[in-house]
């Protein structure tokens, strides 16, 4: 039996990113706001300290800082003629937990979507006409928001984070250094970019002589000291090369215990409590609000706290699973159609190439999570797509984040995976090579999509979340057409040798990809298409607001955190402008 | 608060008390602004000692044997925790890696020896370039990755049912690694005794030793008693290179042997000086958390 917690004005349901965005925005406005965060606490000094951080078997290999699946997981196949079964070990993504989460073991890429981005399906259907957004079963939809109307929101968490980066637009106005595809920004990043290393510029020059812009990759790896508007003070990054899948010990990494943690678990009005996860979201009787969460913590207690909001704070798989747990929107059948929780999951499209040199020491352990010079050229539609099959596009980046070798030694084409051949490769050409990163957009399809699996269960009972994914025809001409384009980059480098690592086949769950799942809780015009509002409100339950990557109708070709920010700011701004003095729908569905 | 009162929870009488009166969900701490005596350090640190090993100074003090009985974060077994008003921390929780200790095998049987450094010696060989795996202490380091929670399943989802399923969705048997390994040295020797005629893959000629490897990856191999050739394969491959180039505190990469050999530097922790410097070989010495042999010397 649940014991019945003193209410609160608003519950956070997980503690990451949009959490911490939340839980600050809100206090400051003077709600009452408990956080409730399955996993543990987690600080730089005790959990990644520079005498211990790179440790590249302890917490990319073992899993230290992620989601521990034998507590959780999901189940996974690639179409509903399969028989879905669970991701046993961590593989194609890196789920976080604790305080921070995923904020905690980022890369730190901090990107805004292009303006055309928010326009998928209208945007393609009036320049490649109708077919180009409906062609192999794709479901496409717009976000039923713009990107000017997320640049205040953007800029706000560019300016949280210290952001290191050079313009390429600002105001409309084209800058030299800059990616000149970006939409107009407002400012200037607050911190200048990092310093290249000998790969990234010798990627920059060779993509200028073919033609194509490059610029250094914004990143949430801080090139200099910086204190940003809530008071936290960051370090600048030295490059140790252990930034991704792993923590900040040098608090060179904008993650929530960098920025905004100093500030929030210093308010009165905040709570948090950890190793508590929530079980589901209750509901009134006419299922029309909700009258806060139950959950349970580590010592198997169970709880029922009274909210007037609830904020999903989760990562989106989380969310997801929450909503359908807890009868929130009616959800996604494939077959017919119809409904929406769950619909367009999404994911994102991943290849590379990689660069062998004989003459040129190159150093790769001297790197950081987002150290890259980036082209933007072939991205969303910058590009013309007139007969080329496909809607979307990616980054291509000469990109060093690190030379752990258990992960990232790179051999030639044709060597063998073990045997004195492989270990004379890997000596051969550790120093001597680099990848360039192919980071695909990935559209949204019918088939695409998230529910709960009818045989395994949870530790608390629960269904597991069930994913049906698989890359179609869309995504595989996208990502063919994208690696050409980055061995071009390659080959005008004047390397030994490169290896090209297409997209071929189906998603498997085994080879890490990278952890950007998006949709199934996705946002739109309306409710017959969308679960949630352009300020992330449940259309059926207006004091439920679902954060995160699940909002988008489709993936964009850019990593998802800078965005996933700026629609929660976004959404932030709305409730204490408007919603806290009149509870109820901020757009009329 | 006094630095003693700080430190209160490090007292036995409190440790020994009982989870219950330790710390309640209900509990919750004060703001800063409250009489001193509600800051909520101390409870917090209180949990630290329950959840992880106290290491007093600097993190690589704490290495070696102390780490059997720590419990890790994001494991089931931490307790659950309610702050406020403070961003709680506690000086000398730092959560240390746990390294590994003594020399002799804990997990693998005297056959199981003789098969692990077999297959290990030929998945990296030694020679003049760097290291073979054995030479670099991989099967310790895998005995003790076997015999700890990776060995464990700690960090597998190992819940019925369990049908093959695809390729694409990995690994799908109820064996923990442990398991899987203890199934896989034994069928795989049987194979060789059905094929080869042989006592077991380690009494074999390398070059079938590498044709046995290789009919395990590609999965031309059908091994007895439920045991998957691919997975088991790759799961050993992964291990060894693990073994290899891990921190030394995990028992392999004696000597930091194999990073000498690609170049690596090891756990150095700021190379903004050489960033600029486009080209150039880095002359740091090698170094692990446990240091390098340089600093020993006089």
């Amino acid at each position: 039996m649940a014991t019945t917690l003193k209410p609160v004005d608003a519950v956070l349901v997980g503690f990451g990113w949009t959490g911490a965005i939340m839980g600050q925005e809100l206090c400051e406005a003077g709600l009452n706001v408990l956080a409730l965060e399955r996993g543990p606490w987690r600080d730089t000094s005790t959990d990644f300290a520079t005498g211990f951080a790179q440790d590249e078997l302890r917490y990319m290999w073992r899993h230290h800082l992620f989601q521990n699946v034998a507590d959780d997981t999901l189940t996974v196949r690639n179409n509903v003629n399969q028989e879905a079964l669970p991701m046993r070990h961590l593989g194609a993504f890196l789920l976080g937990t604790g305080v921070g989460s995923g904020g905690v073991h980022w890369n730190g890429q901090i990107w805004r979507f292009l303006s055309s981005d928010f326009q998928t399906k209208s945007h393609n259907q009036q320049r490649y006409g109708k077919k180009a957004v409906s062609d192999y079963d794709l479901t496409v939809q717009d976000w039923g928001t713009t990107y000017d109307e997320l640049e205040p929101f953007y800029d706000q968490f560019d300016k949280l984070c210290g952001t290191s980066g050079k313009a390429g637009n600002l105001k409309g106005v084209i800058q030299p250094g800059g990616n000149p595809f970006e939409g107009p920004r407002s400012n200037e990043y607050p911190t200048p970019p990092m310093i290249q290393t000998y790969a990234p510029t010798l990627f920059g020059r060779a993509a200028a002589e073919l033609g194509r812009h490059p610029f250094p990759h914004p990143t949430g790896n801080l090139s200099q000291a910086y204190t940003n508007p809530l008071g936290a003070q960051m370090g600048a990054c030295t490059y140790c090369g252990f930034c991704e899948k792993f923590g900040c010990g040098n608090y060179s990494k904008a993650s929530p215990q960098t920025t905004i943690l100093p500030s929030l678990m210093t308010k009165g009005n905040f709570t948090l409590k950890t190793k508590c996860e929530v079980l589901r979201v209750e509901l009134s009787s006419d299922r029309k609000r909700a009258t806060g969460v139950t959950y349970v913590n580590s010592a198997g207690e169970e709880f029922f706290q009274p909210a007037e909001m609830v904020i999903l704070s989760a990562y989106i798989l989380q969310n997801v699973r929450l909503l359908l747990l807890s009868g929130i929107g009616k959800p996604y059948d494939p077959t017919t159609g119809e409904g929406v929780v769950g619909k367009n999951y999404a994911y994102q499209t991943m290849s590379s190439v990689n660069v062998f040199f004989d003459d040129k020491i190159l150093n790769p352990f001297i790197g950081a999570g987002a150290l890259a010079t980036v082209i933007d050229d072939f991205n969303g539609d910058n590009f013309d797509h007139g007969g080329l099959g496909f809607i979307g596009g990616a980054y291509i980046a000469g990109m060093v984040t690190g030379g752990r070798p258990i992960e990232m030694i790179y051999t030639p084409t044709g060597t063998p995976a073990w045997g004195l051949e492989w270990k004379h490769a890997a000596a051969k050409n550790y120093l001597r090579s680099f990848s360039i990163s192919v980071h695909g957009s990935c559209m949204s399809h019918r088939g695409n999509y998230l529910d709960l699996d009818p045989t395994y269960r949870d530790i608390h009972g629960r269904p597991m979340l069930r994913m049906t994914f698989d890359f179609t025809e869309n995504e595989h001409k996208m990502s063919d057409y994208l690696t050409d384009r980055a061995a071009e980059v390659a080959r005008a480098m004047n390397p030994r040798e490169i290896k090209l690592n297409r997209r071929t086949g189906s998603f498997s769950v085994v080879p890490y990809q990278t952890t950007h799942n998006t949709g199934g809780a996705i946002m739109g015009e309306n409710p017959k298409n969308s679960v949630v509002n352009k300020y992330l409100q449940s259309w059926d339950v207006p004091n439920v607001f679902s954060m995160g990557a699940g909002a988008f109708p489709q993936n964009a070709g850019y990593n998802p955190t800078g965005t996933v920010a700026a629609l929660a700011y976004q959404a932030a701004h709305e409730i204490r402008a408007r919603y806290l003095k009149s509870p109820g729908p901020l757009v009329q569905g | 608060m006094s630095s003693q009162d700080k430190f209160s929870a490090q007292r036995p009488d409190l440790e020994s008390r009982s989870l219950a009166q330790k710390i309640t969900d209900h509990e919750v701490r004060q703001p800063l602004g409250n009489p001193p005596d509600c800051v909520p350090v101390a409870p917090t640190v209180e949990v630290n000692l329950v959840r992880r090993r106290l290491l007093i100074g600097s993190a690589v003090v704490g290495l070696g044997g102390v780490a059997a009985a720590a419990i890790h974060d994001g494991e089931l077994g931490g307790l659950p925790q309610t702050f406020r008003g403070a961003v709680p921390w506690q000086e000398g929780t730092a959560d240390a890696p746990p390294g590994v200790s003594g020399s002799g095998y804990a997990f693998f049987t005297p056959q199981e020896v003789a098969f692990i450094e077999a297959a290990v010696g030929r998945l990296i060989p030694n020679d003049p370039v760097g290291p073979g795996a054995v030479e670099a202490n991989v099967p310790f380091f895998l005995d003790r990755q076997l015999a700890g929670r990776f060995g464990h399943g700690d960090h597998s989802y190992l819940g019925g049912p369990w049908p093959k399923g695809t390729p694409e969705q990995g690994y799908q048997t109820r064996f923990r690694p442990s398991q899987l390994y203890r199934a896989a040295m034994a069928a795989i020797d049987k194979h060789v005794g059905a094929n080869f005629g042989s006592a077991g893959f380690s009494k074999l000629a390398a070059e079938d030793q590498d044709k046995v490897l290789k009919g395990l990856e590609g999965g031309e191999i059908n091994l007895d008693d439920g045991v998957d050739s691919k997975n088991f394969f790759a799961m050993l491959l992964q291990n060894t290179k693990e073994g290899y180039f891990s921190d030394p505190i995990y028992g392999g990469n004696k000597d930091m042997g194999a990073w000498k050999m690609i170049g690596f530097p090891g756990a150095h922790y700021d190379y903004k000086e050489w960033v600029p410097r486009h080209g150039e070989r880095v002359p740091y010495p090698t170094v692990g958390f446990k240091g390098r042999p340089g600093w020993t010397e006089t």
